[in-house]
């Protein structure tokens, strides 16, 4: 429409001075965020290069060597790559899981409930873990597992026999306080999303579906869960992109960055960060860090097409 | 909220279905709030009892010396929630507005710029510098450390937001009322200011709670860029209090205050003091939000 305002004798270039005097207000408006953009994402994205150099403080970050792939065969040659990489994958998958699980469970159930008073009250307190921040989650945990006045250490321990119990030391036990910690934090905000989801599927197809008799659970199975998939899947997709990347705060925070747990709490977030801030080492962490963006980029885009596959309309992009 | 009771055929669960129900998510909401309370009934233990009986739900003796003690002798405390309420206020007051003058154009049909301007979004969201880029463009480039743009200045990119609320915009403003807007001759401007946004409040608010959360519960930032003890955020300030024991102690002495009194500091329950109080607003400001939160979600995620 807006070409045709245009004059004929006009060309591509014409045409596109056209409309960016015509639309110039859009623009603006556009203006300030592209430039934020631009600063926090896009230029740190021109700065993977640094994992390819030897940095030094002399040089500065351009005028460091080139160091090839050496700072990537460093990090390999290390058994931290293996470790951190296993921790991160795992953990993520292990969330991703049993969160969808427990959260369209959650989401189900609470649809169940038929009093609209009681609902209300059991979403709004389900949320609430998820408004606390890793810090606040972190004093929490310690809260129950300090090893003198812990509540669990303290109150529930002694009852099945033991006694004095310091969490913070066996890192065995953290693949489970972790997975409870994520659970408690996140499945509630989780379930309220997919709840929205449901309420929004139409009544008449539950109704013809009682007519012809069928119980609850077909009706879960062959209604609910079936008109879910769509949204269940764009959320898994998301966060299949993420599986390189992990909660830093629950890690870190929550662990009190204590070094005996990190053979199943090191993750590889965690390990770029002490690398940059604690250990000053440049070289490495930006190695990792590369690893961690090209992995997690071919990650989205082969859960996208995956998606795509199996059902043109739930892919992302 | 969302209304998930349903009327009609529909609702007819047997009512021993109804107790197991009711019954298995009051145990729920308890998992939840059970561990938030530990931490209140904590923070009002006295400190002698604590190191007696350990940590309880129900301390025998109620003692509120350690709210007593931040209030008239924390510099820090007071200083840390300047900085977090600050940050939190410039910086949803400037992300809600970005996010919306940035999610409006990507909504008009008319616009021709629409894909490049959406393919520059979907770019962000895909791929990533990282962490280290990201430090040193701040740090050494931008000169950022120990200033309070560089706890602003990361949150107001968020490319999930902008698709939300440019769904909301799709689903919600019929095209033709731009178009009697334009015909009235109002500019591009009064028509967002004064169509668009009055009708997206739901969408608006959701934004604006989840940034809140984000900019007063953030400790990354303050983690990376800020060394300034007047600069440290709440979260900040409880990310050294957890670490080392002692911290309170040497603050107080620092600020000369507290030199004489060191041994009385209540340190277990002046800890989970400050912690309450830095969860307090949160959820003295969820009610605000809370009339339009599954409104704007549903509207602008799931249509997506």
């Amino acid at each position: 429409m807006n070409t045709k305002l245009a004059t004929p004798h006009q060309g591509r270039f014409g045409r596109l001075l056209h409309n960016i005097v015509r639309y110039r207000v859009l623009l603006l408006m556009l203006l300030p965020t592209s430039i934020i953009f631009f600063i926090n994402c896009y230029i740190p994205m021109f700065g993977l290069f640094i994992a390819f150099k030897n940095i030094n403080y002399i040089d500065g970050i351009m005028g460091s060597p080139w160091a090839g792939l050496d700072n990537f065969r460093f990090l390999f040659a290390t058994s931290d790559a293996l470790r951190v990489t296993i921790n991160t994958v795992g953990y993520n998958v292990v969330f991703i899981i049993s969160g969808l699980i427990l959260s369209v469970s959650l989401a189900i159930a609470i649809n169940e409930v038929r009093s609209k008073l009681a609902s209300k009250f059991f979403q709004t307190v389900m949320i609430m873990p998820n408004f606390l921040s890793m810090v606040v989650v972190s004093f929490i945990v310690y809260a129950f597992l300090h090893p003198e006045y812990g509540f669990l250490v303290k109150h529930i321990l002694p009852m099945f026999g033991y006694s004095s119990v310091n969490a913070y030391m066996h890192p065995n036990a953290w693949p489970y306080i972790l997975w409870i910690t994520k659970m408690w934090h996140s499945i509630g905000i989780g379930s309220v999303i997919y709840l929205a989801a449901i309420t929004g599927i139409s009544e008449e197809l539950y109704e013809a579906a009682v007519m012809d008799g069928a119980s609850k659970w077909k009706q879960i199975t062959k209604i609910t869960l079936p008109l879910l998939t769509p949204i269940m899947v764009i959320l898994t997709i998301l966060n299949m992109g993420g599986i390189f990347r992990s909660d830093f705060g629950l890690f870190y925070h929550v662990t009190l960055d204590s070094g005996a747990l990190r053979s199943t709490t090191d993750v590889i977030d965690t390990y770029v960060y002490r690398g940059l801030i604690q250990l000053n080492d440049l070289g490495m962490s930006s190695a990792a860090n590369f690893y961690q963006s090209i992995v997690g980029f071919f990650l989205v885009i082969g859960a996208n097409a995956l998606a795509r596959k199996l059902n043109r309309d739930t892919a992302l992009f | 909220m969302t209304t998930a009771s349903r009327t009609s055929a529909y609702a007819k669960g047997s009512t021993t279905a109804q107790i197991i129900l009711h019954v298995f998510f009051i145990a729920f909401s308890l998992a939840c709030i059970l561990p938030i309370l530990l931490i209140v009934a904590i923070s009002l233990t006295n400190e002698k009892t604590l190191t007696l009986q350990g940590y309880k739900f129900w301390p025998d003796h109620i003692d509120a010396s350690a709210y007593q003690y931040l209030f008239k002798h924390s510099e820090t405390l007071v200083k840390a929630y300047g900085v977090s309420l600050t940050v939190t206020l410039i910086g949803t007051v400037l992300a809600v507005l970005l996010i919306a003058l940035y999610a409006y154009p990507l909504y008009r049909k008319d616009f021709p710029f629409k894909k490049t301007f959406n393919f520059y979004l979907l770019i962000t969201m895909l791929f990533s510098g990282g962490l280290v880029p990201f430090y040193l463009l701040y740090v050494n480039y931008l000169d950022l450390k120990d200033s309070l743009v560089a706890l602003i200045l990361p949150g107001l990119s968020n490319a999930f937001y902008i698709f939300i609320t440019r769904t909301f915009f799709q689903q919600t403003i019929p095209e033709e009322m731009i178009e009697s807007g334009k015909l009235d001759g109002a500019s591009e401007w009064r028509i967002f200011f004064q169509l668009v946004l009055p009708i997206s409040l739901p969408v608006l608010a959701t934004i604006g709670l989840f940034t809140t959360l984000m900019y007063w519960n953030d400790w990354f930032n303050s983690m990376l860029f800020i060394n300034d003890t007047d600069k440290f955020s709440l979260q900040y300030v409880m990310i050294q209090m957890i670490r080392q024991a002692e911290f309170f102690k040497t603050q107080l002495a620092g600020s000369g205050v507290a030199l004489m009194v060191q041994e009385s500091v209540p340190t277990e329950s002046l800890r989970m003091a400050m912690v309450v109080l830095s969860i307090g607003p949160i959820l003295f400001i969820y009610p605000f939000f809370q009339k339009y939160f599954t409104k704007g979600l549903t509207i602008g995620a799931i249509k997506g």
